[in-house]
């Protein structure tokens, strides 16, 4: 929906910058069901989610936005002269007039097992993800997990690092047959270490991971001496700090007035999944609606000194920037 | 009617009809029925946040497709009776069946 502002937004000669969790653009669409086909868009009697977010991007290519991707933003700070501050979570600072929220159904975080002990040793050998791979070179790791991922990246540590164990709740794996072959062949070879039908327990240390234990199906505990734990369960969209900045709030979704999108906080608005109001469809089509009115409102706020006056495309083209 | 019973995430028990004809998957009817229910990706078996625990009447649910079992095998807290809710169709075979919610709240 962030997309389709930017193109509405472009239209008024407003430039837009785009900040997303995500390491690419796109949103639900990308990470979640890129191949899935959409049948609602007008004028597409079907189109894959990932290629409508690729026209998209063809269609506000004139209008030149800034993107700063895999960084969440954590807060905004007003200014004297009611602009925005925006600051994302590796430090960028981003000015701008007027903040849209288009975050879908919030931020997308690591699920967590409810384990004993995992949070305080976030940070400390808890991983949720495998950022930079060479932290993990000749270490001990231990991978909890029977999705793709958890088949993916026990297959790719095993190369870098001293030890790999994978824990796995099932005795079999559903995912990518192809990853499931190879993980079996390297537990076959000694490689890596082959758990199933065992779930996590709990980590402890000392200040520092150091052992992970866990129950297998004839109810015995074990534990694993281990420099890593890297718990991978998927992602679970969360609101994150959204939720801190003093918005309306209704089951996770931003109040909105319909008739600009705008919150209760003036030059902050809100609009796609992320927002909430009387009648609310969670459609693609009504977020792309959303986006444009809310730009008429957007406008006074960036402009003050100029009269808005509504232009058709028909008439006067897309004038890139 | 279908006659089914949920237990919500405090363990509250309640009684749920549904018509026949309704035509919707459990996850649907949750939602509907006002249950604090994620169901991020809207019913594509891909994102696990409708995750029920079939409770009583396990034996007569199709079995899951792959999808289904995929998502299943991402979450920690998975059991030998563990469903998505939006790969339920409902029907009246499901009559006196019993249903934890587990997945990821609102």
């Amino acid at each position: 929906m962030g997309l389709f502002a930017v193109f509405e937004a472009g239209l008024l000669k407003m430039r837009c910058h785009l900040v997303d969790t995500l390491q690419q653009v796109g949103g639900q669409l990308s990470e979640i069901y890129p191949h899935k086909p959409i049948y609602d868009i007008p004028g597409y009697p079907e189109i894959k989610a990932q290629e409508l977010i690729d026209r998209l991007m063809d269609q506000i290519a004139p209008f030149n936005p800034g993107f700063t991707l895999g960084e969440r933003v954590e807060s905004l700070d007003k200014q004297e002269d009611n602009s925005y501050i925006i600051s994302t979570s590796d430090g960028n600072k981003i000015h701008c007039q007027v903040v849209v929220i288009a975050g879908g159904l919030g931020c997308f975080e690591p699920r967590k097992p409810e384990i004993d002990g995992l949070l305080t040793f976030e940070g400390k050998g808890v991983e949720y993800m495998v950022k930079n791979p060479e932290n993990f070179r000749d270490k001990r790791i231990v991978l909890a997990g029977g999705g793709d991922s958890a088949l993916d990246w026990t297959i790719f540590l095993s190369d870098i690092a001293e030890k790999v164990t994978l824990i796995h709740r099932g005795d079999t794996f559903r995912g990518a047959p192809d990853s499931a072959e190879k993980v079996h062949e390297l537990a076959n070879k000694g490689k890596i270490d082959l758990i199933l039908q065992s779930n996590l327990l709990a980590v402890s240390g000392n200040g520092k991971l150091k052992e992970v234990s866990f129950t297998g199906r004839d109810q015995i505990t074990k534990s694993i001496e281990t420099d890593y734990l890297i718990p991978l369960f998927g992602l679970s969209p969360k609101l994150g700090p959204i939720a801190e900045w003093g918005l309306n709030i209704d089951k996770s979704a931003i109040q909105v007035d319909t008739f600009d999108y705008s919150t209760n906080i003036e030059r902050i608005y809100a609009i796609g999944d992320i927002n909430t109001y009387p009648g609310k469809l969670k459609l693609i089509l009504c977020g792309f609606h959303e986006a444009a009115l809310m730009v008429q409102s957007a406008f006074k706020h960036v402009y003050p000194d100029q009269k808005l006056s509504f232009k058709y495309t028909t008439v006067y083209g897309v004038n890139a920037f | 009617m279908i006659n089914i019973t949920i237990e919500d995430r405090n363990g509250e028990q309640k009684p749920l009809e549904i018509p026949e004809e309704i035509n919707l998957s459990l996850m649907e009817v949750l939602k509907a029925s006002d249950y604090n229910i994620l169901a991020t990706c809207g019913g594509m078996a891909l994102c696990a946040t409708c995750h029920v625990q079939v409770l009583k009447g396990l034996d007569e649910l199709p079995e899951p497709g792959d999808e289904e079992m995929n998502m299943l095998d991402t979450l920690p807290d998975a059991g030998f009776d563990s469903r998505l809710a939006c790969q339920i169709r409902m029907n009246e075979n499901m009559e006196g069946m019993v249903f934890r919610i587990r997945g990821d709240e609102q």
